[in-house]
């Protein structure tokens, strides 16, 4: 393993693991909800009567945080290396296997680690798993 | 728009501008914290850390409320088995995000920003939720 210090950015990455923390600190003290991203999606398409309107707002704010971003200041880089067929071969994976899981990194790996939950321990431990082999079998093994 | 949605907004902004500033709304940064092969950007770990040490403080008083700040109910998981879909299912994520790099929130976050990479990639993780959805529902009315 090499460390590839020139692209470390600490200050930035904590800075911003903070606001997702704070974000999280507030919905479960205000709203009393888990800031899950999978779950609130999920929940769009199996609407129940009172618990849509929250999950829209939950998400405008999401997609406005760019554009709020965009007004002040140039974005940050968002490279994506990804092919189309290979965006909606990950896209299907991750939206049927979020859904299985209860969760993704926001539910699980933010929320449930902060609470030592013992599913989100493990579902943590499993998607960074495959997620790490995942990336060295397409950049090594089979790329290169 | 009422109190709980009002603070949903928020807190997905906030939650969009902490991904936003931290690099995880980049896939390449994700990607090259998930390559530990190759130059590894330990960046994204600081993220988590960030977001669960501030996360850990609101849990733990939230665990001990009976209803939040805005007098809503608690909605705090309470399952603690450990199953085969959960972890299924996490493996499968993982999968799905070593190959594109993005998971559902930072995917958002650059649909809101214009990527056009990105709205494939939401509109098919949309479709694999409602695939999970039909599956459920099917299994459902079979058992029934």
């Amino acid at each position: 393993m090499t460390i590839d210090w020139a692209s470390f950015t600490p200050w930035s990455a904590l800075a911003g693991g903070v606001l997702i923390g704070l974000a999280a600190a507030v919905f479960v003290l205000v709203n009393g909800r888990i800031a899950g991203i999978s779950g609130i999606l999920g929940g769009l398409l199996r609407p129940q009567s009172g618990d849509l309107s929250w999950r829209v707002a939950f998400v405008a704010g999401m997609i406005a945080a760019p554009l709020l971003w965009a007004a002040m200041t140039t974005l940050p880089e968002i490279l994506i290396e990804a092919s189309v067929p290979m965006l909606v071969a990950a896209g299907l994976l991750v939206g049927v296997s979020t859904r299985y899981a209860g969760g993704c990194t926001s539910g699980h790996g933010v929320c449930g680690i902060s609470r030592l939950s013992p599913r989100s321990l493990l579902a943590t431990v499993s998607f960074m798993a495959t997620g790490f082999i995942t990336v060295y079998i397409v950049r090594h093994a089979i790329g290169g | 728009m009422n109190r709980p949605n009002l603070f949903a907004f928020i807190v997905g902004l906030v939650f969009g501008l902490g991904l936003l500033i931290s690099g995880m709304a980049n896939p390449d940064k994700v990607l090259s914290f998930l390559d530990l092969a190759g130059a590894w950007d330990p960046s994204l770990a600081l993220v988590m850390g960030g977001a669960i040490a501030v996360g850990s403080i609101a849990f733990t008083i939230a665990g001990k409320r009976e209803r939040s700040l805005i007098a809503e109910p608690m909605r705090i998981p309470t399952r603690r088995d450990l199953d085969k879909p959960l972890v299924l299912g996490s493996l499968g994520f993982g999968v799905g995000w070593g190959l594109a790099g993005f998971c559902p929130g930072p995917a958002l976050v650059a649909l809101g920003a214009g990527e056009t990479g990105a709205v494939v990639f939401v509109v098919s993780m949309l479709v694999g939720m409602a695939i999970y959805e039909l599956i459920e529902q099917s299994r459902k009315t079979a058992e029934a």
